[in-house]
């Protein structure tokens, strides 16, 4: 069950009229890992239906910014709330996942030892307790929503397949699918096409700018050419803060963003 | 558990009140007659002792009793001699003569021994000699008088022992000996001491309030559990025979303030006693921050390793006996960089054997190395026998520091302690300045990044496991001084040094340290309260609470360079 | 791998049963071993050749309590990948609750002849039974309690490892701790539990003699059919989505937070199970062994139960059972006929198995082999040389 009722604190209801329409909304946010500032007052904001690209160099804590969204990490100072109202950092990566935010991560993480329907049915939205566990039936609903996701991802073919034996852009794929079976608002994806090939990598942007229309969708990516596929606004990180905000064209001539990229 | 004397139940005679109230009648009437005779400083003149000495041969046993006193009460060295022989049943009165002469038997005569002089004046077969016949009663009273004049022995030691016995009957009989043996004393430590004993004597038997303030006044700056006991007694007896209230009050503060002092004292002790466990679990341990805090490996055959060290050093042992048996102090020096090479031996081959395979699955690492641990402890028992071998400890290591406040640190422990504390030292400088601690930090960081800059990072692996295998079988050397050298040996560390390690927070070695000496600290302080059984309980209960509290222990390393 | 739910249209329970090889096999044995078994030793006389001796039957009853809390320790740490090395803290619980009944049951002939107090407590001096004694006269509250109280201790000790994500080897070397803290506790006298010798010389259960062969087969009867039953639930929960969930846990536990499940939940609860589990295999075996002491929480013993579950193959149950039967045989043979050789073997075996036969003896039978192996465990030893090269190729 959401506690989102109870986590409206008077501070975001103001927030709310202020920025009534974000979907995601990060202010201020610091973090330090024995010392190094992984992020320094990091403020950005994400609107429904919205499709961003986060762009930067290596450290400049592009994952470390996810950890705190999904919970995995908390902030030493600064408030991120979802749709305005719910504050992610009181919660943990479980509740905040059944909120509605879903994340893929860097390296392809998909359970292996199962095969993809099950590896689906598993990320199915639905009851997530022990016992509604134990006592689950499969049911038509459920599997038409599976048989539908598989062939969005292009996995039909592979249904009884285990995932270990899954080719590695197949498992980037078998993830999102993964996400979309989550049915999230907001989805996070970290680097999505490493590792692809062209037409893959080319596709997985055809793929993410559908997802788009029907959810708010983060994307963090190096590849300059795959941003460009994405069409989209892009956000550059750098030391843990936003450097540059804007369409691609416009960030690229940015002469702050193109020290970090090139100078040195 | 060592028993403090109890004070007397109050109504109830102590066993020797006989002598408690005659002697003293004795000496004083033996002390009116000789008090007519010229007594110059406090020996007897030759002749006076001689006259004294065929007394002995008295008839009746209370008139060598007076003798004995008498004698006694003197202080003169000489007495102390001819006591003892009679004590012995040494002392004789020549048939001859009747002169009274120490017999030394020698083959088949007896060498009749001049009681003044010392020297051999003859000698002649048993049935010229009676012996001075003694019963149980003089028995009694020639070891009080032997005890008395060790005061006056010229030997610092025995007038030390003597004021000891003197504290510790507090015969009030004793008090003009004691006296007097002050007013020659001139070892200034030894004369504070035997001031004390005169004010504990003078606690019992002082007569006006003022003698038990002075005497109490005296004792309360004093810090053993002895001196307590005595103010103990005092204050019991104070207060079934309605002392002055004031004298009473007095005592009970001083009681306090000894008590107050001892509890520091006793709290020092349990610091020290908990450092010196906390050293015994760092040098387990502090090998299993390398294997497992720098290279992640479970090694559950840790406490083997350590159990080897301490075959070797018994080996070593063996060998030196063989070959160089007046070098045998040498032989734990030896004994440390064998084991390290042994132990460290063992550990590069199974590294290169069983562990090089599972390297990123902690969990089949830990099953095989338990294996392999079970595997050893057979092997050497199939070697050594199953039961204990005997180390023998060099001269340096036994022996102890002893306080009078009860305190005792032996030499063996704080030399583990200081052990301990050279071998972390020793490892901290060979992470930190020499190569090998380079490449070994660079693998445990980057292994591919290290392995493309050219170093060999399968050299590199086999090494840190050997070092961490050989520091456990150093610390194996020190081990086998306290514990028992047996094929066991290792199982009693095992888990202890994996709770050392998890609690300071695996990879830091200062971690292990802290580690090692709070949970040893901890151990000790509750062993008091609990016992130790149950402190060690309590302890295993806290770091299983305290790991859900701090997952990765004290000092553990944040960010995402831990998860991966 | 043929999916009958889809190909069949069956229920799901006859489908997880029929597509379960070794399950079936299993089962089938331990059924045709509860009838034959009594009949072998009651119904044909010593000398016959179809006579079951009574040693037979302890040594099976031992193997079967064994093979059951192998059973349990093979459902979290073949499916979830917890490796608990004290899950013979939970057996030994389970054995000192039926130990109490035991004990209870003597009354008035103990050596002191004391109606009430055992006589280690008549022994020590104790007036009166402590309350924690209470109620183990009872059978049922003793069975009760036998599951109860490792269950609760799991629990509790679950719940706070699991809810600050205490995992891997730092949860292996706690649960170690554990059962190393309550060997020292029940080696205590003032425990009230008879302290080093445990609880023993027990006369009766139920009022049936222990020592009568038929007492003795109904126990090795109860105990098959326990593993029977205890296999089966445990079955139904991995082939369930929560099984599923467990496996998830065991091969990617960030994903299945990020999924939105309570990851600490579903562990907390295989946990309790299987600590359950182990409670009543401690409870079964006390009867047949006729004593229990403080030695069944030595972590040795515990370590020693994850062996058998390695050596039958993890993940698959019945390899956990068959592991048990295998190492507990040898055992008994080696210590009867070269007891110094034994530990070389077990110790030999606990490398070999790691290094060798990752996925157990059931692993290396082709027809078992693809059962629910974990990843990167390749099939056999060549595989895992294989990849290792490549490995260090990668490396250098």
């Amino acid at each position: 069950m959401s506690t989102a009722e109870e986590l409206l604190s008077e501070e975001s209801r103001m927030i709310q009229s202020e920025k009534a329409a974000t979907i995601l909304y990060v202010d201020g946010v610091s973090v330090t890992f024995d010392g190094f500032r992984a992020l320094n007052n990091l403020s950005f904001y994400v609107e429904p239906g919205e499709l961003r690209a986060i762009i930067g160099p290596n450290g400049a804590g592009k994952t470390t910014m996810m950890d705190i969204i999904t919970g995995k990490t908390r902030p030493d100072s600064g408030d991120v709330l979802f749709k305005s109202e719910v504050d992610l950092t009181k919660l943990d990566e479980a509740d905040i996942a059944n909120l509605g935010i879903g994340r893929k991560f860097q390296k392809p993480t998909v359970f292996e030892s199962h095969t993809v329907f099950d590896n689906l049915l598993l990320a199915c939205s639905g009851g997530r307790g022990v016992f509604q566990a134990l006592f689950h039936r499969l049911g038509n609903r459920e599997k038409q929503r599976i048989e539908e996701t598989l062939a969005t991802i292009r996995l039909g073919d592979a249904r009884e397949t285990l995932a270990a034996n899954l080719s590695h852009g197949q498992k980037q794929w078998l993830e999102i699918g993964m996400l979309l079976m989550q049915e999230p608002q907001l989805l996070l994806v970290d680097e999505p096409v490493a590792g692809m090939t062209d037409s893959e990598t080319e596709q997985t942007a055809i793929l993410l700018r559908e997802i788009a229309k029907t959810r708010s969708v983060v994307v963090v990516e190096h590849d300059m050419e795959f941003v460009r596929d994405l069409d989209c606004k892009v956000t550059v990180l750098h030391e843990g803060s936003v450097l540059a905000e804007g369409r691609l064209d416009s960030v690229q001539k940015d002469p702050r963003v193109i020290e970090v990229y090139l100078g040195r | 558990m060592r028993q403090d004397f109890s004070p007397p139940a109050p109504g109830r005679m102590p066993h020797h009140s006989f002598r408690r109230f005659f002697l003293p009648l004795f000496a004083i009437m033996v002390l009116m007659l000789v008090a007519l005779a010229p007594q110059q400083a406090s020996a007897f003149s030759d002749e006076q002792l001689r006259q004294n000495a065929e007394q002995l041969n008295a008839k009746s046993s209370t008139k060598k009793l007076d003798v004995i006193e008498k004698m006694a009460a003197d202080g003169d060295p000489r007495v102390a001699a001819i006591l003892e022989a009679m004590l012995d049943g040494d002392l004789y009165a020549s048939k001859a003569d009747d002169k009274v002469v120490i017999g030394k038997k020698q083959g088949k005569v007896w060498q009749h021994i001049d009681v003044v002089s010392g020297a051999v004046t003859g000698e002649s077969g048993s049935a010229d000699l009676d012996k001075i016949r003694i019963n149980n009663r003089l028995r009694g009273a020639l070891r009080d008088a032997l005890a008395t004049l060790n005061l006056f022995s010229p030997d610092l030691a025995i007038r030390r022992a003597a004021v000891e016995t003197v504290m510790d009957t507090r015969d009030p009989a004793m008090a003009p000996l004691l006296q007097r043996a002050i007013e020659r004393e001139s070892n200034p430590d030894l004369l504070a001491r035997m001031e004390l004993a005169k004010a504990t004597m003078a606690l019992a038997a002082g007569e006006t309030s003022q003698e038990r303030l002075d005497a109490i006044d005296i004792l309360a700056s004093q810090t053993t559990p002895q001196i307590r006991a005595v103010l103990l007694q005092f204050v019991n007896a104070a207060e079934a025979e309605n002392y002055d209230p004031k004298v009473v009050a007095a005592a009970k503060d001083a009681v306090a303030s000894v008590e107050s002092r001892l509890k520091m004292w006793q709290t020092g002790g349990d610091v020290y006693r908990g450092i010196s466990l906390g050293s015994v679990l760092l040098l387990a341990a502090v090998g299993l921050a390398i294997t497992f805090g720098v290279m992640g490996v479970i090694n559950m055959a840790h406490g083997e390793m350590i159990m080897i060290g301490a075959y070797t050093t018994y080996a070593v042992q063996q060998a030196f006996l063989v070959f160089w048996p007046a070098g045998i102090g040498w032989s734990l020096a030896v004994a440390v960089p064998v084991a390290f090479l042994v132990s460290g031996g063992v550990g590069v081959v199974v590294e290169r054997l069983i562990i090089r395979f599972l390297y990123g699955r902690p969990l089949e690492t830990l099953l095989a190395t338990w294996g392999l641990s079970l595997f050893l402890q057979q092997a050497i028992r199939s070697i050594f026998g199953a039961s204990n071998r005997q180390v023998v400890a060099p001269d340096f290591m036994s022996g102890a520091i002893e306080f009078s406040t009860g305190l005792v640190l032996t030499y063996n422990r704080l030399w583990i302690i200081l052990f301990s504390l050279i071998v972390v030292g020793g490892i901290a400088a060979v992470l930190r300045y020499t190569a090998f601690g380079l490449q070994m930090r660079a693998v445990t960081q980057n292994r591919r990044m290290a392995g493309s800059v050219g170093i060999r990072t399968g050299y590199v692996d086999a090494l840190t496991f050997g070092l961490g295998s050989g520091i456990a079988g150093i610390a194996g050397v020190a081990l086998s001084q306290i514990d028992n050298v047996s094929p066991n040996l290792g199982q009693g560390y095992i888990i202890d040094s994996f709770m050392v390690v998890v609690f300071g927070g695996v990879g830091n070695l200062w971690g292990t340290v802290l580690g090692a000496f709070s949970l040893g600290i901890v151990n000790k302080f509750l062993e008091p309260v609990a016992g130790a059984v149950l402190a060690k309980i309590f302890v295993l209960v806290a770091l299983i609470l305290f790991i859900q509290k701090r997952p990765k222990g004290l000092f553990a390393l944040k960010g995402r360079a831990v998860e991966a | 791998m043929t999916d009958y739910r889809q190909k069949y249209k069956m229920t799901p329970v006859l489908g997880w049963l029929l597509q379960d090889r070794g399950g079936m096999i299993l089962l089938g044995i331990l059924l045709a071993g509860s009838i034959l078994i009594p009949i072998g030793n009651l119904m044909f006389p010593e000398g016959s050749a179809f006579h079951v001796p009574t040693w037979v039957l302890g040594l099976l009853g031992k193997y079967l309590c064994y093979a059951l809390l192998a059973l349990s320790v093979d459902l979290i740490w073949g499916f979830c990948g917890i490796l608990s090395l004290g899950h013979g803290a939970f057996f030994a619980l389970g054995g000192y609750a039926m130990g109490m009944y035991l004990m209870r049951q003597i009354g008035d002939r103990g050596v002191y002849g004391d109606p009430v107090l055992p006589d280690f407590m008549v022994f020590l001096n104790w007036k009166e039974l402590p309350w924690y004694w209470y109620g183990f006269d009872h059978f049922s509250f003793a069975i009760l309690m036998a599951m109860l109280v490792p269950g609760v201790l799991a629990f509790v000790f679950g719940f706070l490892a699991f809810r600050s994500r205490v995992t891997g080897v730092y949860l292996s070397i706690i649960t170690q701790a554990m059962t190393y803290a309550l060997l020292l506790a029940f080696f205590r006298n003032d425990m009230g539990f008879g302290g080093n010798n445990g609880l023993t010389d027990f006369k009766d259960i139920l009022g049936f003699d222990l020592q009568s062969d038929q007492t003795r087969c109904v126990l090795v009867v109860a105990s098959a059919l326990m593993l029977a039953i205890c296999y089966l639930v445990s079955r139904g929960i991995t082939q369930s989505r929560l099984g599923k969930v467990l496996i998830a846990i065991r091969d990617a536990e960030s994903r299945v937070r990020f999924t939105g499940y309570r990851v600490e939940y579903y562990k907390l609860f295989v946990f309790t199970v299987s600590a359950v589990m182990a409670g009543i295999a401690g409870a079964l075996y006390v009867p047949q062994i006729g004593i229990i002491n403080p030695g069944e929480f030595a972590p040795a013993a515990s370590i020693e139960v994850v062996i058998w579950v390695a050596v039958g193959g993890r993940g698959t149950l019945y390899g956990a059972v068959l592991g048990a039967f295998i190492v507990n045989y040898a055992k008994t043979f080696f210590t009867g006929v070269m007891p110094d050789f034994w530990l070389f073997f077990l110790g030999g075996l606990f490398i070999a198995v790691t290094l060798f036969l990752p996925k157990g003896v059931i692993g290396a039978i082709p027809a078992f082999g693809a059962a629910n192996g974990g990843p990167g465990a390749p099939g056999n030893w060549r595989d895992r040389l294989a990849s290792w090269r490549a490995n260090q190729g990668g490396k250098a």
